[in-house]
């Protein structure tokens, strides 16, 4: 049991912000290690220093002893590092087999041997237990078999160590057995994986040994797991002691604020009907592939209806229109904020003001002098980590652009009822109790909220009543005096319920 | 060395090489820094300048406009085979801005309603519009009747010509709609993220259609000003305009992948290319050769800006 992987007083600094100093640990071989921290903390960084995108300013990484001084993702390849990234690195026009060899593909004279292709890959796919055809274009592979086919890179690259930056963060829990079956494999080949997550439980199930990181420094490192307690991990993250992350406060539901009658549209052929009261937080849970974020985008009128009726306060709201949408008092912080919730290349004064500026420039001319002070007055409620507000939002974390695409709604006049889609994905636990703060004081001004979220915990931790879809139906609805992990999630389980289906 | 490389690749450091420039070639090249010669460049780019202006906005919000030179043309046609029939100069300059608005209109509902792309949409107009320009004058050129028209072009106030005076108020329009209003940042915001501001509320379609059909009116206008110094309507005018448009757009920084523009970038983007095509012409350059000088001059700029954008991106 040699330190196979080693960090030794690693330093990095960016213009402003001292990402990482001083981080010192290692590695047995054949372990999975954890690496934790709240978002910011610098495991991105630490990630990006591994995989060769970036040099240290100080410090160095050991492999097998030996340093390692590469400076491109090129050189860390070779060295037998790869890195997984959240966004996966693959062509989708290319069938798994010429992605798996792109680069280096074997034949004689650029004429590509096909055969050796084909067979090669199919022969390594085998060999870990990894089910795709090797002929099938990447482009027709769900996510889950797109992280297969990063990983079975890594494998044909013999890789020595491969990083997993969130790995489980798009793939349903059958994806995610699959990942960690594939997980124990290349462990007991004797590969390192540096398994960065922001669930504690799969920390738990996987992990040998733990790393944790808090604003750039080492906050704690476990040479074994089993020594430590899920609150110490919070603690260690945080700096503080976190006793209840859902912090949950009953309050009182008033008159029906959303009213929608049988909605439907191309993604979802069921029509749906529901109400959700002002005060109330309305959940709803289900696998992905369930319905719920297409039916988000129907009430919001991001997608174009086929049927049904959307009341706000008794008001119908125009179909297929978001800007009417909005006007109407109801506002949507979507599941992908990359594609659809953040204006990359823009301050993040520009993406809070950017549909509220409408209230205060007279004949469309701007006042930057209220823009500014509307900015600061979010940055400050919101507690965005940012050195100024001119920042362009592609540099925040994940939980500060969240909060920053809160604070555009919240900077809206008559805001009558929010739609947040997975409010706290890729957000640390910090954050995430800060931003369900914000929803319990946004639901007792009365305005009412919807959640989605494929998280059970924070569903049943935040809301007051849930919804469960199943294939494109409401499967359930259930209020919180009878939330039941047991329950819901059979509800959500398209196999476990056969009646429920014939029966809707 | 790292002060100098920050100047060169900051904000400014567009600016900065204009400046450099400007100086050298004043002092190196003779008859340059004269009034007259002055006078002359600011006319020589008053087309692409004028046309720049809403290109600017049509690369900002990730499209893309070909048709700008055929519609130059036509809607300069227009405006005198319009007073030409009529007899009034008022009446013609309202047919070219309609016609302009018309075609400028077409483009955007083809391209934001119907989802077209906008490099094939406009490729297709500027054919159509190209051949309506023939089709209406035969072929050939038409001579202004009224000699009154010439005065667009000719008249002068405080020694300098009309157009530039147009130009420079339309720099400076436009130049407040980007940075001071709504719309400008709404454009801005499209090309940054075009899903995102749909379901921020930024209605993208009107939008879209509303910057082509500015691009048609501001083509018409820079038509007029043409045809009026030219003394006449030429179906083959400003043949490549196009290209030596967008060319001073990404020369003054404009992304063509959207979300970045600046109108004092356009605007030195365009003196650059009315100096460099100025100094040659000083200087007895073939023309010929020009076509290679302004090309080499594009690739300069896209290579900078590259480096600063990787140096822009290695800051975050």
């Amino acid at each position: 049991m040699t330190d196979f992987l080693q960090f030794n007083g690693i330093s990095k600094g960016y213009p402003g912000v001292q990402a990482l100093s001083d981080i010192s640990f290692s590695v047995r071989k054949g372990a999975v290690h954890g690496l934790m921290g709240e978002n910011g903390a610098g495991k991105s960084t630490l990630i990006r220093l591994l995989s060769g995108d970036q040099s240290a300013d100080a410090g160095e990484i050991r492999i097998d002893g030996q340093p390692q001084h590469y400076c491109s993702v090129r050189d860390a390849f070779q060295a037998g590092v790869i890195v997984i990234h959240q966004e996966l690195q693959l062509v989708p026009e290319l069938s798994v087999a010429e992605n798996l060899w792109l680069g280096r593909f074997p034949g004689k004279g650029g004429v590509i041997n096909s055969r050796t292709l084909i067979e090669t890959v199919r022969q390594k796919l085998a060999e870990i237990g990894i089910d795709v055809d090797p002929s099938t274009k990447v482009g027709q592979l769900s996510i889950g078999e797109r992280q297969m086919v990063e990983i079975a890179k890594a494998v044909m690259l013999d890789a020595r160590v491969i990083a997993l930056d969130e790995p489980t963060s798009s793939l349903s829990s059958r994806e995610s057995e699959i990942l960690f079956a594939l997980i124990a494999k290349l462990k007991a080949k004797g590969t390192i994986i540096l398994y960065v997550s922001h669930r504690l439980d799969e920390i738990f199930r996987l992990c040998d040994s733990l790393t944790v990181l808090r604003d750039g420094k080492l906050a704690a490192h476990h040479p074994d797991i089993g020594q430590v307690t899920r609150d110490q991990i919070i603690s260690e993250m945080v700096g503080r002691e976190i006793s209840n992350i859902w912090g949950y406060k009953p309050r009182e539901a008033g008159a029906v604020r959303l009213k929608v009658r049988d909605l439907s549209g191309s993604k979802l052929p069921v029509p749906i009907s529901f109400d959700v009261r002002a005060g109330e937080i309305l959940g709803f849970f289900g696998l992905i592939g369930a319905g719920r974020s297409e039916m988000t985008r129907l009430v919001y009128g991001a997608d174009s209806r086929r049927s049904g009726t959307v009341e706000v306060d008794g008001v119908k709201v125009a179909p297929d229109s978001p800007p009417q949408s909005i006007r109407s008092g109801m506002v949507l912080c979507p599941e992908d904020r990359k594609h659809d919730g953040i204006v990359q290349g823009r301050s993040i004064e520009e993406n809070i003001a950017i549909s509220s500026r409408r209230h205060f420039s007279p004949f469309g001319i701007l006042s930057p002098r209220k823009e500014a002070d509307l900015a600061d007055t979010f940055i400050a409620r919101l507690k965005v980590r940012t050195p100024s507000r001119k920042q362009d939002i592609i540099n925040l974390s994940g939980g500060n652009q969240q909060k920053v695409i809160l604070g555009r709604w919240l900077s809206e006049q008559g805001v009558k009822l929010l739609i947040i889609d997975e409010p706290t994905r890729g957000i640390d636990v910090g954050a995430k109790s800060e931003i369900y703060e914000i929803l319990y004081d946004l639901a007792a001004g009365g305005m009412a909220i919807v959640v989605i979220s494929s998280e059970l915990p924070e569903v049943m931790g935040i809301t007051d009543r849930i919804m469960v879809m199943c294939q494109g139906r409401v499967a359930a609805d259930i209020p919180r005096t009878e939330f039941d992990e047991r329950r819901i999630l059979a509800a959500a389980l398209p196999d476990t319920s056969p009646v429920a289906a014939a029966q809707s | 060395m790292s002060s100098l490389k920050k100047l060169l690749l900051g904000e400014q450091g567009l600016v900065v090489i204009f400046a450099l420039a400007f100086v050298i070639v004043s002092l190196t090249v003779p008859n340059f820094l004269t009034e007259r010669n002055m006078l002359g460049l600011l006319q020589s780019v008053v087309t692409i300048g004028i046309v720049a202006c809403t290109m600017m906005f049509c690369l900002a919000s990730r499209d893309f406009d070909l048709s700008v030179g055929s519609t130059v043309a036509f809607s300069g046609m227009v405006a005198v085979m319009a007073s030409n029939a009529t007899g009034s100069i008022i009446l013609g300059l309202l047919a070219a801005l309609v016609c302009g608005g018309v075609v400028g209109l077409v483009n955007g509902v083809v391209i934001a309603r119907f989802r077209i792309n906008a490099l094939i949409t406009t490729l297709a107009t500027m054919q159509i519009v190209r051949g309506l320009a023939l089709i209406a004058s035969d072929g050939r050129a038409v001579g202004i009747n009224d000699p009154a028209f010439y005065q667009l072009a000719l008249s002068k106030f405080f020694g300098v010509p009309t157009p530039i005076w147009i130009m420079a108020a339309l720099f400076i329009v436009f130049g407040f709609v980007l940075n001071r209003t709504v719309f400008g940042k709404n454009t801005l915001a499209i090309g940054g993220n075009p899903e995102a501001s749909r379901l921020a509320g930024v209605n993208v379609i009107t939008m879209r259609i509303w910057i082509f059909a500015l691009q048609g009116l501001v083509c018409a206008i820079a038509g007029v000003l043409l045809a009026s110094r030219i003394t006449s309507g030429q179906p083959n005018a400003a043949t490549g305009l196009e290209l030596s448009v967008i060319s001073a757009c990404v020369l003054g920084g404009v992304s063509l992948a959207g979300g970045r523009a600046a109108m004092t970038g356009v605007i030195v983007g365009v003196l650059i290319m009315g100096i460099a095509e100025n100094v040659m012409n000083l200087l007895n350059i073939q023309a010929f050769y020009q076509y290679v000088v302004r090309g080499l001059i594009l690739l300069i700029a896209v290579l900078l800006d590259n480096l600063r954008s990787t140096a822009v991106g290695r800051r975050g």
